[in-house]
C-alpha cells in the first residue's frame, strides 16, 4: 500500500505540512505536494532516498477541471532500489512559474524547456530557457487545452475527427 | 601574435550524418569543438496533442511512427500502459509473440544503428551487409502484419491476429543465421585499426554524469551502469527468460558498440527461448469491453460486427487515474504516461522519449574533441528524430 | 502553348531532345534528404536488396550536385524554410518526388505543426502513396519520373539557353 512506500513514509515524517495527497493506482504511488516545498522535496528524494534518475518531467493541463490549471509531474526512478515515484505539484495559471529542477538533475534542462515551449510554464533559475520544439517566433503553447489541434490559423476540420 | 577567435559552423538539418533533421550549431576553435548547441523540433508532428483527440485504439498507429526504427517496441510500451490502466490480462501466446517481435525489433534497430554508425565513420561495407539482414526482419514484419515498417500489429489485450504457420521457421532460420552475420560485422570492425582509432576514447561520459543527465539503455550500460528494465522492472513476462545484460568499462564509443553487439546476440537467444515457449492458444484477451472481437466473428455474425463497430468508433472508457509504463526500447527507456479523466480519450498522453534525453549528453561527450569525432558521437547516441521531436 | 520553343519541333531537335532526356533519366541523382520514417525505406531502397545504383540513381549529399529531391517524410512548418532553401540551391533541371502520405498530404498528422502536403510549397512531379511506401513503390515512382523526363521537349534548346523545357499537353 501507498502508506508503506519507503518514500511516502519518509516524506510524511519530514514534510507532512506540504503533502497534499498520496494516491496509489495500479501499484504506482503518486504524491502531490505544495509548490513552495517542491525543490526541498526533490533534493531530499535525490540525496537521501537515492532517486537518482529523473525519468521524466512533464505537465498536464486541467483547463476548467481543477482549480489550479496546470499540474507539474516529476517521474523519479531509483537505480539502486529499482522503484519509481511520481511527484506532482499544482501550478496556477496566474502564477505560471516554478523553480527549476536542473539544480538537482541535469536531465531537467531540456525537459523543462519542452514544458516551457508547449505549456508556457516558466522555470525560474533555468540556465537556458528557450523554446525547443517550436520555432522561436511561434505564438501560443500548443499543448494547452485551449490551443486548437490544427493551429489557430486554420479552419477547424469539420469532418469525422473522433 | 595574431588574435584568434572561434568560428561558428552550422551542421544540419540537411546533413547526411545527423540521422535525420537534427541541426547543430558548433563553435569551433580550429577543428576543436568549443560548444555544441543542438536545435531540434524539425520533425515535431504534435503526436501528444493529436493523442488527446484520438481514442485509445486509434493512438496505436501514431506510436509506430515515433521511433520508426523500432515500431514494435513503441507499440509494446503503449499497449502495456493501456493494459495497466484497464487492468487487462494478456494470454500467454500473445505475450510470447510480443517478446519475440520486440527482440527482433531490437535486432532491427541495432542493425540500422550499426549500418549508419559505420557509414558515418566511413565503413560503407557494413551498411550494405546490415541492411541485407534488416530486410529479413522486414519480411517477418510483413509476414505477420502486412506492413514492412509501421506494423501496428499489437492490440490492447493481445495481438491483431495470430501469426501464420511459417512464422516459427522463418524466425528460427534468421535467428540461427544471425550470430554468423554478427561475427562477420565484428570481423569488419572490432579489430579494424581505423574503427578503433575513431571509437576508442571517443565520447567519454562517466557513470555518474550519465545518470545525472538521464542516459538510459545501451548508452548508460556502456558507461558501466548495470541496469536494464527488462530484468529489473520486468514487464510482459520478461522475467521468464534468461539473458545477460552487457555493460561497458571505458565509457567510450567503442564500449557502447560492444554493448550493442552483445545485446544483439542476447536478443537472438531471447527469441530462441520465445520460439521454444510458443504454444497454441488464444492471442486476444477475453475482455469485450476493451478488445476488438476476433475477425471471424466480425465477418460472420451481426453481434461481432456491432461489437467491432462500437470499439472502433467509440472506443472504451478508461477509469480515472494515471499510469506510467516504461519499456526497454532499443534506444533506452521508452515510457508512456497516460492521464485518464474517465473518458474514451486520454486527458494527456506523455511519451518519454529515450533519444530526446540521450541527445542532451552530446555537449558533454563532444566538447574538446575534433569535429569529425562529433559524427561518431551522434552515431553512438543512436538517436532517431521522430522520437525526439514527436 | 505559351511556352517559348525557338528551335521548333523538327527532326533534328527532337532527336537531340531525346538524347538529352535519355541521359538525364539515366542519371537521376537524388539528394539524401531524409525527413522521417520514409527516409529509412529510401535508404533500404538504396541498399543491397533493391540497389538503386543499377538505375543510375546515386544519392548525393549536396543539393548543388543533385537534380531530384525526394521529400521523404513529414514536412513541418519549422522544416519548410530549410527545404525551400535546399530546393533553391539545386541547379536546373530539377524534379520533386513526394514520398509517402505525409509529404503528399500531411498524412495522419493533421496538426498545428505539420505542413499539409509539400505541394503547398514545391512543384511535385511524382506522388508516391504509402505510409511508408515500400521500396518497390519508390522504385516505381522513380521509373514514372524517368517516363516523365522522356516526354519533355526542348530539353536540348533549354540546355543551350534557348527557351524553356516543357511537356506537350497530349503526352
Amino acid at each position: 500500500m501507498a502508506e508503506n512506500n519507503r518514500a511516502v513514509v519518509k516524506l510524511k515524517e519530514k514534510f507532512s505540512a506540504s503533502i497534499i495527497d498520496v494516491v496509489e493506482f495500479r501499484g504506482e504511488v503518486t504524491v502531490t505536494v505544495a509548490k513552495d516545498a517542491i525543490m526541498e522535496i526533490l533534493s531530499f528524494l535525490k540525496l537521501s532516498l537515492q532517486y537518482n534518475l529523473l525519468t521524466d518531467l512533464t505537465a498536464v493541463d486541467y483547463l476548467g477541471k481543477k482549480e489550479e490549471r496546470f499540474m507539474m509531474v516529476y517521474l523519479l526512478y531509483s537505480i539502486p532500489n529499482k522503484d519509481r515515484l511520481r511527484i506532482k505539484t499544482p501550478v496556477s495559471e496566474a502564477e505560471c512559474t516554478i523553480p527549476t529542477a536542473t539544480t538537482v538533475w541535469k536531465t531537467a534542462n531540456w525537459l523543462e524547456r519542452e514544458v516551457f515551449d508547449l505549456f508556457g510554464i516558466a522555470f525560474s533559475g533555468h540556465p537556458d530557457l528557450r523554446r525547443i520544439l517550436m520555432t522561436d517566433d511561434w505564438v501560443g503553447h500548443p499543448l494547452r487545452k485551449d490551443y486548437p489541434l490544427q493551429g489557430p490559423d486554420r479552419e477547424p476540420y469539420k469532418g469525422r475527427l473522433s | 601574435m595574431a588574435a584568434t577567435e572561434t568560428m561558428t559552423l552550422n551542421m544540419g538539418p540537411q546533413h547526411p550524418s545527423t540521422h535525420g533533421v537534427l541541426r547543430l550549431v558548433l563553435e569551433l576553435d580550429g577543428e576543436v569543438i568549443v560548444k555544441v548547441t543542438p536545435h531540434i523540433g524539425f520533425l515535431h508532428r504534435g503526436v501528444e496533442k493529436l493523442s488527446e483527440h484520438r481514442t485509445y485504439h486509434q493512438i496505436l498507429p501514431l506510436t509506430d511512427r515515433l521511433d520508426y526504427l523500432a515500431p514494435m517496441s513503441n507499440n509494446l510500451g503503449y499497449i502495456l500502459a493501456v493494459e495497466k490502466l484497464m487492468d487487462v490480462e494478456v494470454p500467454e501466446r500473445a505475450e510470447t509473440i510480443r517478446i519475440i517481435m520486440a527482440e527482433l525489433t531490437r535486432l532491427e534497430s541495432h542493425l540500422v544503428w550499426l549500418a549508419c554508425h559505420a557509414l558515418d565513420i566511413g565503413a560503407m561495407t557494413v551498411f550494405i551487409y546490415a541492411f541485407r539482414e534488416r530486410e529479413t526482419v522486414m519480411e517477418i514484419y510483413e509476414l505477420i502484419s502486412g506492413a514492412r515498417m509501421t506494423s501496428n500489429f499489437f492490440r490492447v489485450g493481445g495481438l491483431s491476429q495470430d501469426v501464420p504457420d511459417e512464422f516459427v521457421k522463418k524466425v528460427g532460420d534468421f535467428i540461427d543465421a544471425m550470430p554468423g552475420y554478427l561475427d562477420q560485422y565484428e570481423g569488419l570492425l572490432t579489430t579494424n585499426p581505423i574503427w578503433l582509432k575513431r571509437t576508442v576514447g571517443n565520447g567519454i561520459i562517466s557513470a555518474e554524469d550519465a545518470i545525472d543527465i538521464g542516459l538510459t539503455g545501451p548508452a548508460l550500460r556502456g558507461s558501466g551502469v548495470d541496469w536494464d528494465l527488462r530484468r529489473d522492472n520486468s514487464y510482459s513476462g520478461y522475467d521468464k527468460y534468461q539473458f545477460k545484460v552487457p555493460t561497458g568499462e571505458n565509457c567510450d564509443t567503442f564500449d557502447r558498440y560492444k554493448v550493442r553487439l552483445i545485446e544483439m546476440r542476447e536478443a537472438c537467444k531471447i527469441v530462441r527461448q520465445g520460439l521454444d515457449r510458443l504454444k497454441p492458444g488464444p492471442v486476444l484477451a477475453d475482455c469485450p469491453q476493451v478488445c476488438y472481437p476476433p475477425k471471424e466473428n466480425v465477418y460472420n455474425s451481426i453481434e461481432g460486427l456491432i461489437h467491432h463497430f462500437k470499439i472502433a468508433s467509440e472506443g472504451f472508457a478508461a477509469p480515472e487515474g494515471e499510469v506510467y509504463q516504461g519499456v526497454e526500447a532499443p534506444k533506452g527507456e521508452l515510457g508512456f504516461y497516460i492521464v485518464s479523466d474517465g473518458g474514451n480519450k486520454p486527458e494527456r498522453l506523455r511519451i518519454r522519449p529515450p533519444s530526446f534525453v540521450n541527445l542532451q549528453a552530446i555537449e558533454q561527450m563532444s566538447v574538446g574533441t575534433m569535429i569529425a569525432d562529433l559524427v561518431a558521437v551522434i552515431g553512438t547516441l543512436d538517436i532517431v528524430l521522430g522520437e525526439i521531436d514527436r | 502553348m505559351g511556352v517559348d520553343n525557338p528551335l521548333g519541333d523538327n527532326v533534328i531537335t527532337t532527336s537531340l531532345d531525346l538524347l538529352v532526356n535519355w541521359s538525364r533519366k539515366s542519371s537521376i541523382w537524388p539528394m539524401t534528404f531524409g525527413l522521417a520514417c520514409c527516409a529509412i525505406e529510401m535508404m533500404a531502397t538504396g541498399a543491397s536488396h533493391n540497389d538503386l545504383d543499377r538505375f543510375g540513381i546515386i544519392f548525393r549529399a549536396s543539393p548543388r550536385q543533385s537534380d531530384c529531391i525526394i521529400i521523404a517524410g513529414t514536412v513541418t512548418k519549422k522544416m519548410l524554410p530549410v527545404i525551400m532553401t535546399v530546393y533553391e540551391q539545386m541547379p536546373e533541371p530539377k524534379w520533386v518526388i513526394a514520398m509517402g502520405a505525409c509529404a503528399c498530404s500531411g498524412g495522419i498528422f493533421d496538426t498545428y505543426s505539420v505542413v499539409q502536403g509539400i505541394d503547398e510549397a514545391l512543384p511535385v512531379d511524382v506522388y508516391i502513396p504509402g505510409c511508408p511506401p515500400r521500396p518497390e513503390a519508390l522504385l516505381f515512382g522513380l521509373m514514372k519520373l524517368q517516363d516523365k523526363i522522356m516526354t519533355e521537349r526542348n530539353s536540348f534548346g533549354s540546355a543551350i539557353g534557348l527557351g524553356e523545357r516543357y511537356i506537350p499537353e497530349t503526352a
